[in-house]
């Protein structure tokens, strides 16, 4: 025996002891594995379904698709609205060490300004964990290749590609097409008020203004789902389900893209606005107002150098066409002949003597013509052709302000037109209680001495005179002037259809061909717009206006020398053309320009000229009227209120 | 043994090379296991595979190796393992290399070294030399002594710190006491001083991050990102993993990274979410049969030493388990313990087998010594 020690032991009682504490050990390792099974059966069995749950809400993420955008189209087909993808540089913070020196790093490489950086690390505050952040919004093709090359040593920077829109076109047709830019927090609270929040989880930009905006629901289409599984840095490791987007509704304009383009060329940068629709259908086919301004910069978030820029006294972000609002002037001369005619105020056949003034029983002020030296005998027709003021200031003493207001809000003023645009005013049509109401002023005759040359009070927007001028050549047909023309589906164009008004109920019919025809005088023999539409392949109808801005004193000739530039008298011209089955409605408006004649009608015969550009006419002669026979050749287009 | 009866005169291969057959049995089938899991829950990575064969491979050399050595030269070289060992304790302290925030090991110019290690083995082995050179049962006196022996690697342990083995190295040492024949009297002491220490413990010797670990412990769901998250995320797998579970490489917590230290010290719970409640009864049936074989083998030990050194080393064995089971399926504190033979890597893989070779030693060299 080795150890002389273990000799003295009491070798059997050592080992009962030792067997009993073995089992003991045993039996505390069988307690200890009952307790880690009972354990595990609780886990695994008893609340097995609550786990299974947990487990798969951890990879299970339901994440939106983003539908396409709908494309927008003119009339002919031409692209207006496009999505083209876009790069932006992402960045994962929580993958990311230090922020400052990666962002320092990458504006080595990328073309990244201090705004940029500012508004990442804005976002980067109460964003969710592993939800990537943008730090540069659009990336160039070449920093995409050039980033890409060294994207290995980035980990956590990323370039994410995304569809956003494009307007080709850029400032010829903002005021129409407006623009989308990213959802802010005052979208996402209406969003949320109307229950479209959900639908518009994963859309990035939303429509802004214009068409974008008011026909966002048809544009921007239905969201879509992804079941993605991910892993716990949120990647997505596979697609389990997905229900796809339903894309916005491809939509077509009125619009005729050439005849817009023309509308740009012809302003050329100078202040004012065009209108033309068609009277068939009251499709807007160009509406453009200067100066304008680039939509693209608003997709992509404009900078506020840029945006500044666009505050000026300009103000190219305010679209004439729809919120300027005009004194009407002469335009609306021909609507309240019909007014007289209706009235029987006036016939066809009646007549005044205007020597150039014209003055009220027991009232010293005194009107004056336009020509110092009056037009002579004058009648409805003349007096149109011509613009002639003493007669309409006449006809507006004899019709009274109650009268005129009631027929002229039958035309459309005072009221909006209901043209597809958010960005609408709608002008004053003024009576006694509408200038009571918002000047808090009596109304006095000679206030309605001068509604009769459609001064006063009285602003209209080009729209508002664009569509009366529609209703004119409808006789009495109402028709809302709107923009869009229809959807396409499989290549089709489903149109909206018309919208209309109720119409203008004329007692005799014969008024309307009466004050039709002194317009075709206007511009067909010797009227204010002859020398502006001389040669024309076509034959038009219109009536010139120009608009005072500032009250002429009484014995003080207007002179635009004097005047400061927006002061000066607002050009206009409404027209239309062919005369016999016209096709297209036309207002221009050009600020502090002068003469109606002389400057708006050489617009509104451009935008004819093009639009009849492919449309060839019978030779024509000019139809002379056969009342009273023009006694004074000399038309001057100028026009001079009182 | 059966086999010893029906061929008293012709020892077996596996005595000859002083093999335990059915001990290996149980280690082999848990090592598969371990493989099978890693290869799931480290992504299907053969290289990991490869350096967990390898290690094994080394382990199980070094098994039977320790396995060779008589029990007798144990008992003679225990106060020495145990003197270098507390010996190189101290220098750790001293002069020890940092890493994760704890002094653990030796740097030896060739290799890195964890004495830690060493006294897993050694402790156990000094007081079962101790209280064997007595008539047992021991003396309170000498309970006292084999405490001290316990005490001052356990604290130097504690100050690196590594609490998890700090304790398992405590409860080795207390397990041979136990066996030894500690009287009941003693125990109920001990435990009544040690929830008394408790407090103290808490205040004086554990670090913040240690307290973390227990608050988090005893309620998880206060900061589930943050350090809740482990054991959240664990209990999650597991608990999804139902009766069936969801089968081998089909366990989403663990392959889709939701699991911490999946191939590591929480592998228990990819085990469970892909084979089940039923695949983690039949895990614990083996381990169960590993204890029952060491604990065998220690009441058929010839004499106290090895009686007292097999059962402290089969106890601990599966304390081990217990408390890695106990940790990853929220039963007990997160401490840093693995899986034996079933986590990936870990010097403990080594100190285990050996552990296991002792075993075998007491196992095969009894019947040697007998027919002597």
């Amino acid at each position: 025996m080795p150890n002389p020690r273990i000799l003295i032991k009491d070798h059997s009682a050592e080992a009962n002891l030792f067997a009993r504490r073995t089992f003991i050990g045993l039996l505390v390792v069988f307690v200890m594995v009952a307790m880690v099974l009972t354990n595990l059966y609780y886990l695994q069995v008893s609340r097995f379904e609550d786990y299974q749950t947990r487990a798969n809400g951890n990879r299970i993420k339901v994440l939106p698709v983003a539908p396409n955008r709908g494309l927008i189209y003119d009339r002919n087909g031409i692209l207006l609205a496009e999505n083209r993808p876009v790069f932006s540089l992402q960045i994962i913070p929580e993958e990311i060490d230090d922020l400052d020196i990666t962002i320092q790093e990458l504006s080595d490489l990328l073309e990244i300004d201090d705004e940029d950086v500012s508004d990442f690390y804005k976002d980067l505050k109460g964003n969710r964990r592993f939800k990537p952040v943008n730090l540069v919004n659009r990336l160039t093709p070449k920093e995409v290749a050039l980033f890409s090359a060294k994207q290995h040593n980035y980990p956590g920077v990323s370039v994410e590609a995304r569809l956003a829109r494009y307007y080709p076109y850029g400032s010829a047709l903002t005021h129409v097409l407006g623009y989308v830019a990213k959802i802010n927090k005052k979208d996402l609270q209406k969003l949320s008020e109307a229950g479209f929040e959900a639908n518009y989880a994963a859309t990035y930009d939303i429509g802004k203004r214009g068409i974008e905006k008011y026909h966002e629901e048809m544009l921007h289409g239905e969201v879509g789902f992804q079941e993605v599984e991910v892993n716990n840095q949120g990647r997505i490791i596979r697609t389990l389900n997905f229900s796809p987007p339903t894309p916005g509704q491809d939509i077509v304009l009125n619009i005729d893209m050439n005849l817009q383009l023309e509308a740009e060329k012809a302003f050329d940068g100078k202040k004012g606005t065009v209108v033309a629709i068609d009277p068939k259908d009251g499709g807007v086919l160009a509406l453009y107002s200067s100066p304008s301004y680039d939509p693209n910069l608003f997709v992509h978030g404009i900078s506020s150098k840029n945006y500044k820029k666009l505050l000026t006294t300009d103000r190219p972000l305010f679209n004439r066409a729809t919120q300027g609002q005009y004194p009407p002037a002469s335009t609306v001369k021909p609507l309240l002949a019909l007014a007289g005619l209706e009235e029987k105020v006036i016939t066809p056949e009646s007549r005044i003597y205007d020597a150039g003034k014209y003055q009220l029983k027991n009232v010293e002020r005194i009107w004056r013509d336009h020509n110092p030296w009056g037009h002579g005998w004058v009648d409805v027709t003349k007096a149109i052709e011509v613009s002639c003021d003493i007669y309409f200031y006449d006809m507006a003493y004899k019709l009274g302000i109650d009268r005129i207001s009631e027929s002229m809000n039958e035309f459309g003023f005072g009221d909006y037109t209901g043209i597809d645009l958010h960005e609408e005013a709608d002008g004053i049509m003024p009576s006694r209680g509408i200038v009571k109401a918002l000047f808090n002023r009596p109304w006095y005759i000679g206030d309605t001495i001068n509604i009769g040359i459609g001064q006063s009070y009285w602003t209209a927007t080009p729209v508002q005179l664009t569509q009366a001028i529609v209703t004119l050549v409808n006789k009495g047909k109402r028709i809302i002037p709107q923009i869009i023309r229809g959807n396409m589906q499989n290549d089709e164009v489903i149109l909206q259809g018309i919208r209309e008004r109720r119409p203008i109920a004329m007692k005799d019919e014969h008024n309307w061909d009466v004050v039709l025809d002194a317009m075709y005088g206007t511009v067909n023999r010797k009227g204010s717009a002859r020398k502006a539409f001389r040669g024309a392949h076509y034959i038009s109808a219109g009536k010139t206006g120009t608009a005072q801005l500032v009250t002429i004193a009484q014995d003080e000739k207007y002179d635009a020398e004097k005047l400061s530039k927006k002061n000066r008298d607002n050009a206009m011209y409404v027209g239309y053309a062919p005369y016999d089955a016209p096709q297209i409605a036309v207002t221009v408006v050009l600020e502090n320009a002068g003469h109606g004649g002389a400057e708006a009608a050489p617009i509104a015969r451009k935008m004819m000229d093009n639009f009849f550009r492919d449309q060839t006419f019978p030779e024509h002669q000019v139809i002379e009227h056969l009342g009273q026979e023009s006694e004074n050749a000399e038309t001057t287009e100028a026009e001079v209120q009182p | 043994m059966l086999r010893t009866k029906l061929a008293p005169n012709n020892r077996s291969f596996w005595d000859r090379i002083h093999c335990d057959v059915l001990l290996l049995l149980g280690l082999l089938v848990l090592m598969v296991v371990g493989l099978v899991t890693i290869y799931s829950a480290g992504g299907q990575d053969l290289g990991l595979i490869q350096r967990q064969l390898t290690r094994l491979a080394v382990a199980l050399g070094v098994m039977l190796i320790v396995a060779q050595i008589p029990t007798m030269t144990y008992q003679k070289l225990s106060v020495y393992f145990y003197v270098i060992g507390v010996g190189m304790l101290i220098a750790v302290l001293v002069i020890g290399v940092s890493s994760k925030g704890a002094q653990r090991w030796l740097d030896l110019g060739v290799f890195r070294f964890q004495p830690s290690e060493i006294m897993k083995l050694a402790v156990p082995m000094m007081v079962a030399w101790y209280i064997s050179r007595f008539n047992l049962p021991p003396k309170t006196w000498h309970i006292l002594v084999g405490f001290v022996l316990v005490g001052i690697p356990t604290l130097l342990i504690a100050r690196q710190p590594d609490l998890g083995t700090s304790l398992l190295i405590a409860s080795s040492g207390v397990f041979a006491l136990f066996l030894a024949g500690m009287s009941w009297r003693f125990i109920s002491f001990v435990a009544i001083a040690t929830s008394a220490f408790t407090p103290i413990m808490w205040i004086f010797l554990m670090k913040d991050y240690q307290k973390q670990r227990v608050l988090t412990f005893l309620n998880p769901e206060s900061d589930p990102l943050g350090s809740g998250y482990h054991i959240i995320q664990s209990q999650i797998a597991i608990g999804s993993g139902g009766a069936q579970g969801k089968g081998w490489l089909q366990g989403t917590q663990s392959q889709l990274e939701f699991l911490p230290e999946r191939h590591t010290d929480f592998i228990f719970a990819v085990f469970s979410e892909e084979f089940g409640f039923w695949g983690v009864v039949a895990l614990l049936a083996i381990y169960a049969f590993i204890v029952i074989r060491g604990m065998l083998i220690a009441v058929k030990a010839q004499d106290a030493f090895s009686k007292i050194l097999a059962g402290s080393i089969t106890l601990t064995f599966f304390v081990y388990v217990f408390v890695n089971m106990g940790m990853v399926s929220g039963i007990l504190p997160v401490v840093g313990v693995p899986l034996p033979l079933v986590s990936y890597g870990g010097t403990s893989m080594v100190t285990l087998l050996a552990g296991f070779g002792i075993l075998m030693a007491i196992s095969t060299q009894k019947r040697i010594m007998s027919r002597e």
